[in-house]
């Protein structure tokens, strides 16, 4: 089955090889600095106005599952004492750090300071211990109060903008370098800009047939999205990117030949099957039109925009309340809901995930409102987003086939 | 003793929670707040004229109906049973239930309680985790503030300062004693058996603090009494089941085969500060720095200006254990992860150490009793 592959996929390639050179050249030279962050609601903006390049753990270990190379330092973690039960991105990064594995084959760098920018995952304090123990480098646990109701409160964000003034002072003190709120500002106006044309690129998805695929392909931009949503390369990243998707929208192409069914999917995917995962959608020529796990660095379809006139209070608003994990697990309904109603979907998939229970602690009471209380044909399928040894291909496909089945003659019951 | 221990045992295990019905008979206008499990500001609900009750699952006495299907697979039991309390009717007593941060998935059940039970109070604490910054102090006062606004909405009355010090000042006595349980049994871990000192201690969780506090006296009369001989036994410290809470079986085994168990952190809330919260200056901002600056080290609370890992050692120098024993429950992801740093230290440091699972709902114990009857031996006579 052919799905679509244009310029933006080559394009993101390219913009990960540079990100991952700077790293690599970080790891020779010394320079620029790299620090350590996760993808959640990140403040990455911070690091852009100092110049300081990212390093993501959770971006290396997909890497790693993506291209087949995660078990060996999963299993070489476990040697070391982590349980099976244990999250395996955890696993993948720290196993690859013992056993001397890149995705890439080139140099990773010691972090000059290892953020641990806390929005909703636990797990990530560990992780991030962890790294800092192992690595024998600085921490800095920016704590984001998890957004217990609709809006954070005032004191949340006081405290929130504290803590990023905080860290200003750490990375100048542990870099020597000075902060530029010019630049930082800057900054703040790429990623406003990224966001709004990725939140319009998202609103394409409500076209019927939608010209990307809001999982699949979405996966496929948020590489460039996270390490370089602060930077001028990524807006001309997305500027492109949208026009290409404009101009499929308008020629009426879809994702498949002839768009049969429009889901939603939420959990992340299983990396080391991507493929074959993405082809149990595609033979049924369904298209994901909106997914959650794309939203994890951040939700902007919804309204949200960084604002250089309030860049630190907006950073704060951002790792508050704009980004999935920070976001109580009844939001995350609501969310979907909106998502199935808004982009006209026909179900809702739930992955539920054994590594992440962030995620995944609870999707059977997800799955208990979307068919009870709403009515949605939902699909609950488990396996795992790193750990190969979790993935029974033959059960999930037929699941998945007896799912849209089941939607094919429900759809068909309700043109009569 | 044997009378009162007994009591305590039925507290403990009593899933139908007939202490707080009967609180609750005796204050027609009292409330019941359960919070989940490890720690929460105790005296802040107290204070609000409502019994805070400490819930920790329902352990092995409850069969999952329900629950399981809500949870799925690779989560622990404690949410699933106490899910499964929800859901079959249990927690029909409480009025509001309070989450904190500890984890991912205790985070959620908060959330799926309040979608099944909209009739419930339910709220999240969020307890910080930049302990360093100074920045957390006010934020957590206030976070205090917004729960003590709530419940005094929920019990249409206010909160007045004076009665949050006089709450501090009865915790603060209560935790005093248990903590002095803590040290004589250390000192002559023959003299208070293991499960005794938990069912003693863990049926706080149910009582009025008073009562609770007029049972720990008790129980000092009845060990000082008590006459007990040292047996053939190892100095052991136990870790990492600050959550979801062994089967008293398991920890009646780990005494018969020979641990002295001179630490431990089971039901931790209880005696969560190493001193005395302030009582005199703003109860509010006592409580939060005493959060802050004054708790024990749990693997769910997280304060880098001293890694958990160096504490873990220092706590075994001064217990003067000779080997350290993790009793993880089953898909406890804090205590996973703190595992691996825990054998580090202690592999560095040459103390031995043994890894125990477990899960609430466990009936056998063979396999274990032999992990630890072999760890035991190897110490008693290397």
């Amino acid at each position: 089955m052919t799905e679509y592959r244009g310029w933006i996929h080559q394009r993101q390639k390219e913009l990960m090889r540079q990100w991952y050179a700077r790293l690599d050249e970080s790891a020779r030279t010394g320079w620029p600095p790299a620090i350590c962050l996760m993808i959640s609601g990140n403040c990455v903006e911070v690091l852009e106005a100092f110049g300081i390049v990212p390093l993501y753990p959770e971006v290396n270990a997909l890497q790693l599952a993506i291209r087949h190379q995660a078990l060996g330092p999963i299993l070489a973690a476990e040697e070391f004492g982590y349980a099976t039960d244990n999250c395996a991105y955890v696993k993948a990064d720290i196993g690859a750090y013992l056993i001397g594995v890149t995705p890439t084959g080139g140099k990773l760098p010691r972090p000059a300071l290892v953020l641990c920018n806390f929005v909703g995952c636990n797990t990530y304090i560990k992780w991030f211990e962890h790294v800092a123990t192992f690595l024998e480098a600085p921490l800095y646990v920016l704590d984001v109060p998890f957004l217990r109701d609709e809006e954070p409160s005032p004191a949340d964000v006081a405290y929130v903008v504290a803590q990023l003034r905080e860290l200003v002072q750490r990375i100048e003190e542990i870099t020597g370098l000075r902060f530029d709120m010019d630049r930082f500002r800057e900054a703040v106006r790429c990623s406003q800009r990224v966001e709004e044309l990725w939140s319009r690129i998202k609103y394409l998805a409500q076209r019927v047939p939608s010209p990307f695929d809001a999982y699949f392909d979405a996966i496929t931009l948020m590489g460039p999205l996270y390490v370089h949503r602060a930077r001028p390369e990524g807006v001309e990243f997305f500027r492109l990117a949208l026009a290409e998707l404009e101009a499929k929208a308008a020629r009426g192409e879809g994702v498949y030949d002839r768009e049969r069914f429009r889901v939603v999917i939420e959990g992340p995917p299983p990396y080391p099957y991507f493929r074959a995962f993405r082809d149990m959608f595609a033979r049924w020529r369904a298209t994901a039109v909106a997914s959650t796990y794309s939203t994890v660095g951040g939700i902007w379809e919804f309204g949200f925009r960084h604002d250089p006139e309030k860049p630190f209070e907006t950073v704060a608003l951002h790792m508050l309340a704009h980004n999935l994990t920070n976001r109580n697990y009844l939001q995350r309904y609501d969310q979907i809901r909106r998502y199935v109603q808004q982009w006209r979907a026909d179900g809702v998939i739930i992955h539920f995930v054994k590594s992440c229970r962030l995620f995944s602690a609870g999707q059977g009471d997800m799955r208990d409102y979307f068919t009870k209380v709403l009515g949605v044909p939902t699909l609950y399928i488990e396996s795992d987003l790193e750990d190969p040894r979790y993935f029974a291909e033959a059960q999930i496909r037929n699941r998945v086939d007896a799912f849209f089945e089941a939607l094919e003659r429900h759809k068909r019951a309700s043109a009569v | 003793m044997d009378e009162l221990l007994r009591r305590c045992e039925e507290i403990v295990r009593d899933v139908g929670f007939a202490t707080v019905r009967r609180w609750k008979a005796e204050h027609p206008d009292g409330k019941a707040i359960a919070y989940f499990p490890v720690y929460a500001p105790v005296e802040v609900i107290a204070a609000a004229g409502m019994l805070p009750v400490g819930l920790h699952g329902a352990g092995d006495r409850l069969e999952l109906q329900h629950a399981d299907a809500r949870f799925g697979s690779f989560i622990c039991s404690i949410v699933k049973t106490t899910l499964e309390l929800g859901l079959t009717g249990r927690l029909a007593p409480f009025d509001g239930m309070l989450f904190s941060s500890i984890c991912d998935s205790a985070r959620n059940l908060c959330f799926v309680l309040k979608r099944n039970f909209p009739q419930l109070y339910v709220d999240f604490l969020h307890l910080p985790h930049n302990a360093a910054s100074a920045s957390s102090r006010e934020f957590l006062r206030s976070e205090y503030a917004r729960l003590k606004a709530a419940l005094e909405q929920l019990a249409g009355r206010e909160v007045k300062d004076e009665r949050l010090r006089e709450m501090i000042v009865r915790y603060n006595e209560n935790r005093r004693l248990i903590r002095g349980l803590y040290e004589w049994r250390a000192e002559e871990p023959h003299r208070i058996r293991a499960w005794e000192l938990y069912v003693l201690v863990r049926a706080g969780n149910f009582l009025p603090v008073e009562e609770h506090t007029a049972l720990l006296r008790e129980a000092y009369d009845g060990f000082a009494r008590r006459q007990a001989k040292p047996r053939d036994s190892i100095r052991v410290l136990v870790e990492s089941a600050f959550c979801e809470q062994p089967p008293l079986g398991l920890i009646r085994l780990l005494e018969e085969a020979g641990c002295y168990l001179v630490e431990d952190d089971f039901t931790l809330g209880r005696r969560w500060f190493t001193a005395d919260i302030p009582t005199d200056g703003d109860p509010l901002q006592a409580l939060a720095e005493s959060y802050l600056d004054r708790s024990v080290t749990s693997s769910v609370r997280h304060d880098w200006r001293r890694p958990r890992f160096r504490v873990l050692i220092e706590k075994v120098r001064a217990r003067r254990a000779q080997a350290v024993i993790f009793l993880i429950a089953k898909f406890c992801e804090p205590a996973y992860f703190d595992y691996v740093l825990f054998k580090r230290e202690l592999e560095r440091e040459g103390i031995p150490h043994l890894l125990l699972e477990f899960e609430e709902k466990m009936y056998t114990f063979e396999r274990l009793q032999t992990e630890v009857e072999t760890f035991v031996e190897a110490l008693l006579f290397e």
